[in-house]
């Protein structure tokens, strides 16, 4: 069978000034019909570009494929030009992008988006293009093909609109798709749907796919071929079984030894000591509408549990069940409408701004996003100084404690001089966590944390967070989407939907024998769970 | 795990020195902001030496009126034979007085206002806009002239009428600063360390926001000088100070006879208003260098 496209010794060129001279270089692969083709690699490794050099998509002069070739039906792609590549693009290339809401324009309906690629390349009738998108709309299962045509962007909900994205770019029947990252913006529920949607269709036209994608989960769940790329090179390619079970790179066995695992890890028994207890907590948020009646969404119904000292406590959720509500209340970010926080005894709920004061110091939060967490304008010494200056500490004392954290979280303690840009992603999170600590916090809200960072960064972070609460006898709340990061931190899980909690208890009960239907559904959507993350620790000693 | 750990940043963080020179760096790249920069010296350095190139007084008679150019006197006298050399060198302390200090009240104003407004949000941020919305509906050159009018022209009046028609635009673009930077992550922190808002804003927000504050900033003194001009052209200056638009307004029955009396003080006030425009891009260009980059 020969290949459908056929990548050889591409490099991919960065303009001056950038960290390295090629995006991409001397990448040599190729995908046949039939085929899903993963490529797989950390922030940074070119495969995004990659997918975009095959479409194209370059944002050239300053970014573009300066050597090599890209076959595509024994024509070079690279060597066409623009009008060519234009036609090629939508009829024999199609490409899902990440985030649908941006992908498709919000003032068209979905529906004339999809007939849009109809009028450019083909010369069919009104009634017709019409009766080919409501068709292809029922291929990809959405619900009342004619009402989501009719419907703008905004109206659909994220899955609807991969779908619809998927619709537009599957209705020629294009030979190769490309998918950056498709399900990567998506909720781990929609995006099981989704990976099963593209495999369908795939399998159905026969088309040859090329899979963008960081998480292993996902590769394992539709890859037949994995690429593994890092810092723009090709570091290992072959089929799916050997890649993920029998990786010979040390770095592809690294990234591999980084995935979390699904098995609860054991967990030794917390105190008892209770630190945090919440009771009947309830959050709504109002939209006053200024015609009609106001929208009301209750983030928290009734959120209760206790957690306590050393103990890590995880809610997991997808987007918009009211996990991050409920941490924001638990900081006091966020007013409660009604319900008890209650920190030893004290119920910091209904306090008032300057009640609070003296407690703000014993929970803590650690953030995000690691880019928006950090002032860019202060020193890092200064970011983590400030709290302990701010509860009335000496400027002295606190900086000597801003180096004594630096070199908790594994940083140097000369970082204190330098500014928040100058790190990367894993090591502003670190810089984020001594902030917390700098408080001296008993609670250590972390929300969504290592959602930001690569896999092997993550780790590393996980690492850290529960080395640090075993230390200082923290009790920690720990916020995540990802179900295989709470096997990993949590003791006791609580599964939050519409925000409810609708299960909650150790970890190991939950994640082996879950009762709740929801959360039956949330463990059977995790990518990659038929995949039993291979053991290569003993390995790696002799790699 | 070794090839997956990041390296730390190498070397010695960069000091003072080193982000000014860089700063420098990036405003030299605009080669016409530097052009504007040197024609901003020049008029800083004749403002500067005015009194001791002409220590009399630019309204005392120098000679006969309506001299040529290039003659006795450099620019020529006007119909009263007063020296326009020499009140253009009086005129240049004026216009740069008038539009520093008028700029710096305005931006100090506009900035307390937008601060509160978009920090706060909620009632107080519709109180504060509406506010604003007022004097913004007002065309702010009638408006100036309004209230120096009401107040009788002297530099306190006209530095007052140019602040408050110039502070709207401000508030509104540090309100906007603020509303973006309110809900990022180092504020939320910082309200869980307990810290006093006053510092939240001042300490951690604001110097977040001083890239666009000093890019409007040093625009609005070229308005500032502009609205000036325009105020003391229709005679509404100070009378006891020489100005740019006095001098344009003094020789504008003569123009066909005498063209060098509003010529080169409105080429005085042309090249310093675009010297500054010129500037103030340039800024925009070091301060922001992402902006830049897009433009391609």
């Amino acid at each position: 069978m020969s290949a459908l496209v056929d990548i050889r010794n591409l490099y991919v060129s960065l303009p001056d000034g950038a960290d390295r001279a090629h995006a991409v270089e001397d990448l040599s692969m190729s995908v046949n019909p039939g085929e899903i083709v993963c490529v797989v690699g950390e922030s940074g490794s070119g495969k995004s570009l990659t997918a975009r050099a095959l479409m194209g998509l370059l944002p050239e002069p300053r970014v573009r494929a300066s050597a090599g070739e890209i076959h595509f039906e024994g024509r070079d792609l690279l060597a066409l030009d623009r009008e060519e590549r234009r036609l090629l693009r939508g009829e024999q290339l199609a490409m899902i992008f990440q985030e649908p809401m941006t992908a498709l324009n919000p003032l068209q309906t979905v529906g004339k988006q999809i007939e849009e690629v109809l009028l450019v390349h083909t010369r069919m009738s009104r009634r017709e293009r019409r009766e080919r998108v409501r068709k292809l709309l029922e291929e990809v299962h959405l619900p009342d093909p004619p009402r989501i045509a009719a419907s703008f962007p905004h109206e659909l909900s994220g899955g609807q609109r991969q779908r619809a994205m998927i619709a537009m770019a599957l209705i020629l029947d294009p030979k190769v798709l490309v998918a950056d990252e498709p399900t990567t913006a998506l909720d781990v529920t929609t995006q099981a749907q989704i990976l099963k949607l593209i495999r369908e269709l795939q399998e159905r036209h026969n088309t040859g796919v090329l899979f963008i994608t960081h998480d292993f989960g996902v590769v394992a769940d539709i890859a037949h071929k994995i690429v593994v790329m890092q810092h723009g090179r090709m570091v290992e390619a072959g089929p799916a079984d050997q890649i993920l079970n029998r990786p010979r790179e040390p770095y592809t066995r690294a990234l591999i030894g980084a995935i979390p695992d699904l098995h609860p890890r054991s967990t030794g028994r917390p105190e008892t000591r209770e630190v945090l207890k919440v009771a009947e907590l309830e959050k709504t948020y109002t939209r006053k509408n200024f015609l009609g009646p106001a929208n009301t969404v209750h983030a928290a119904k009734q959120v209760a549990f206790s957690l306590n000292r050393g103990e890590t406590l995880g809610i997991v959720g997808e987007s918009g069940s009211g996990k991050s509500t409920v941490a924001r209340c638990l900081v006091r970010l966020m007013q409660p409408d009604s319900g008890a926080i209650e920190l030893d005894g004290i119920d910091i709920a209904g306090l008032s701004r300057t009640a609070l004061r003296p407690h703000r110091r014993r929970v803590q939060m650690v953030f995000q996003d690691p880019y928006a967490s950090l002032n860019p304008r202060r020193r890092v010494g200064d970011i983590i100084a400030e709290g302990p200056i701010t509860q009335g500490a000496r400027r002295v004392e606190a900086d000597a404690r801003a180096r004594e954290l630096l070199g908790l979280v594994g940083l140097d303690p000369s970082a204190a001089e330098r500014f928040p840009h100058e790190f990367s992603g894993g090591q502003r999170q670190r810089i984020g966590i001594a902030r917390a600590l700098a408080m001296d916090p008993e609670v250590l809200v972390a929300d969504e944390p290592v959602s930001a960072l690569d896999v092997s960064v993550q780790a590393q972070v996980l690492m850290l967070l529960s080395d640090i609460r075993d230390r200082l006898g923290l009790s920690i709340v720990f916020i995540t989407h990802d179900l295989r990061v709470a096997a990993q931190v949590c003791d006791t899980v609580a599964v939050m939907s519409k925000g409810e909690v609708v299960e909650m208890g150790p970890v190991a009960e939950i994640f082996t024998a879950p009762k709740h239907s929801y959360t039956k559904e949330l463990f059977s959507s995790i990518p990659g769970r038929d995949w039993q993350v291979p053991d290569l620790t003993a390995a790696q000693g002799a790699a | 795990m070794s090839e997956l750990s990041e390296p730390l940043p190498q070397g010695t963080a960069p000091g003072f020195l080193e982000r000014t020179t860089n700063f420098w760096r990036l405003f030299t790249r605009n080669r016409s902001a530097v052009v504007g920069l040197c024609i901003l010296l020049g008029v800083l350095i004749l403002a500067a030496i005015a009194p001791f190139l002409y220590p009399d007084s630019p309204f005392k008679l120098a000679g006969r009126p309506m001299s040529e150019p290039f003659g006795d006197w450099i620019f020529g006298t006007d119909t009263l034979g007063r020296d326009i050399m020499a009140g253009i060198a009086h005129g240049a302390r004026t216009s740069l007085l008038i539009g520093l200090i008028a700029t710096v009240v305005a931006v100090v104003f506009g900035t307390i206002v937008g601060a509160l407004a978009g920090y706060y949000g909620g009632w107080i941020d519709d109180l504060l806009m509406r506010v604003t919305e007022v004097f913004q509906t007002i065309p702010s050159f009638v408006f100036a002239i309004l209230l120096v009018a009401i107040m009788s022209p002297s530099i306190q009046s006209i530095i007052i009428a140019i602040a408050v028609v110039s502070w709207p635009a401000l508030a509104r673009l540090v309100r906007g600063e603020f509303l973006s930077m309110r809900n990022r992550e180092f504020v939320q922190a910082n309200i869980l360390m307990g810290m006093p808002d006053w510092k939240i804003i001042v300490v951690q927000i604001l110097p977040n926001c001083l890239s666009p504050i000093i890019v409007a900033g040093s625009l609005l003194v070229a308005t500032a000088i502009l609205i000036e001009s325009g105020l003391s052209f229709l005679g509404l200056g100070d009378p006891n100070v020489m100005s740019w638009g006095f001098q344009v307004g003094a020789g504008r029955s003569v123009l066909r006879r005498a063209w060098w009396i509003c010529t080169f003080p409105g080429v005085a006030i042309l090249l310093t208003v675009l010297a500054i425009n010129l500037v103030g891009e340039g800024l925009n260009d070091a301060l922001n260098p992402r902006l830049r980059e897009r433009k391609g």
